[in-house]
């Protein structure tokens, strides 16, 4: 691959929620930032732009991903799916979304967006997980509104809803 | 906070990775999976020239066994490395403590010994099976034990032009018994003190990060009876330092106790 310049914007290309699409990037440009003032996909949140809040949290090929630790360079050619593709129709939620909301799981909803996205690949891999398990996931979460309580609730809810549709 | 700029190079081969290296010098930096440097560049601690990810080449993504060794490539998640059977059993313990779920997806092995953060667990587990680092250079190939690569807070053994091959950590072997903890703020968070323990028939090895700017080991006696004195010779001869999180004082404490927490525990499940 050639050198890409500092001083240079350069063609990415990747699979956003099943669409292929690409944009101009520096280098330096987070996913963040690509997926929002590029793209426009605005669904995911920026917080603390370090690693540490989840709020930007983002599927890249499957598993859950920091998008403000990624550059856009980096996802060339990947699986990038955002809190966009949950909803299965517009005017519809998903089985967590309608959890979340059943629950009260969000207040100001800044984190949910990362919060969902970890949520919908860990229940996909373990549908079976506990309350522990769960915890375990959301603590790579920062939520400053609920006290996670009801977001537990919801995660357990849907898992269990999810088991059932899928047994259906 | 956003990233300087830089130069970035995504390397289809090593050859081109080490030619990039041996060219730049201290103006490149090699990222894999990019969760201790990308914080280091948002927050413009780190201001390289050029980047060379080293994540396209296949033959880094490996992990094999050979005479007894685990060698693990410079290219292997953390969450992959997870999946892996038959993981080593403290490699396996201390693995979950390695950030979060959401870090381990993108982070490497090998990224976390080349960032040496003093209370990281990758380190501290290299150091208590007395692991090594392959380190490779355009100009050639050396292999350091992990005793010699760690030397201070963030810093290594690495030359400007070499880059970490992988790390080999020997395979657990018949009357070794391991154990780890930690201690942090909430899980997930930086320890504020890590203890990896290997428990064998002529004594206990004990490994602790978090205290001194790096990680550091020592062979204790097998009869407990000893360990209470020995823990705290060790907690006074490392440089534990005062912090927003936790008091030198505490730290040591925490040397004392949950350094004898796990050396029990290593002893208790020798195989």
């Amino acid at each position: 691959m050639p050198r890409l310049s500092a001083a240079q914007r350069h063609t990415i290309r990747f699979t956003l929620n099943g669409q292929p699409v690409q944009g101009e990037a520096e280098p330096r440009l987070l996913l963040t930032d690509f997926l929002r003032h590029v793209l426009g996909a605005t669904g995911t949140h920026v917080g603390c732009e370090h690693g540490v809040c989840g709020a930007c949290t983002v599927q890249i090929d499957g598993s859950p991903a920091r998008a403000c630790l990624t550059l856009a360079v980096q996802v060339e050619g990947s699986d990038i799916r955002t809190v966009e593709a949950l909803a299965p129709a517009p005017g519809r939620l998903s089985i967590l979304q309608e959890a979340f909301r059943r629950h009260h799981a969000l207040q100001c909803g800044f984190c949910t967006a990362g919060i969902l996205m970890s949520l919908d690949a860990f229940l996909r891999a373990q549908p079976d997980a506990d309350e522990a398990a769960l915890r375990d996931l959301l603590s790579g979460h920062l939520c400053r509104c609920t006290g996670y309580a009801p977001i537990i609730a919801a995660a357990l809810d849907a898992a269990a809803r999810l088991r059932e549709t899928a047994h259906a | 906070m956003k990233p300087p700029k830089f130069d970035y190079v995504s390397a289809e081969t090593l050859d081109e990775a080490l030619a990039t290296l041996r060219a730049e010098g201290e103006g490149a930096r090699i990222i894999a999976g990019g969760q201790s440097l990308l914080p280091m560049l948002n927050m413009r601690l780190a201001r390289p020239a050029v980047l060379v990810d080293i994540m396209r080449i296949a033959a880094l993504a490996e992990t094999t066994k050979q005479n007894g060794t685990l060698r693990i490539g410079a290219g292997v998640r953390q969450a992959t490395l997870q999946a892996h059977p038959n993981l080593h059993p403290l490699l396996a313990a201390a693995l979950p403590w390695v950030g979060h779920a959401q870090t381990r997806s993108r982070g490497t092995l090998c990224g976390s010994v080349a960032h040496a953060d003093p209370s990281a667990e990758i380190p501290l587990v290299l150091l208590a099976l007395q692991g090594d680092i392959l380190l490779r250079s355009a100009r050639r190939t050396r292999r350091v034990a992990a005793a010699d690569f760690f030397i201070g807070m963030m810093q290594t053994a690495r030359q400007e032009d070499e880059l970490i091959e992988a790390i080999c950590l020997p395979q657990p072997r018949p009357g070794e018994g391991y154990a780890f903890r930690e201690v942090g703020r909430r899980h997930g968070d930086f320890a504020i003190v890590a203890c990896a323990a290997v428990a064998h028939e002529a004594g206990v090895r004990l490994a602790i990060g978090g205290v001194a700017d790096h990680p550091a080991a020592r062979d204790l006696p097998a009869d407990s009876a000893h360990w209470p004195e020995a823990l705290d010779a060790f907690a006074h001869a490392l440089p534990a330092r005062d912090d927003l999180h936790a008091t030198a004082e505490y730290r040591r404490q925490l040397v004392r106790k949950l350094g004898h927490q796990v050396m029990q525990e290593a002893a208790a499940c020798r195989a």
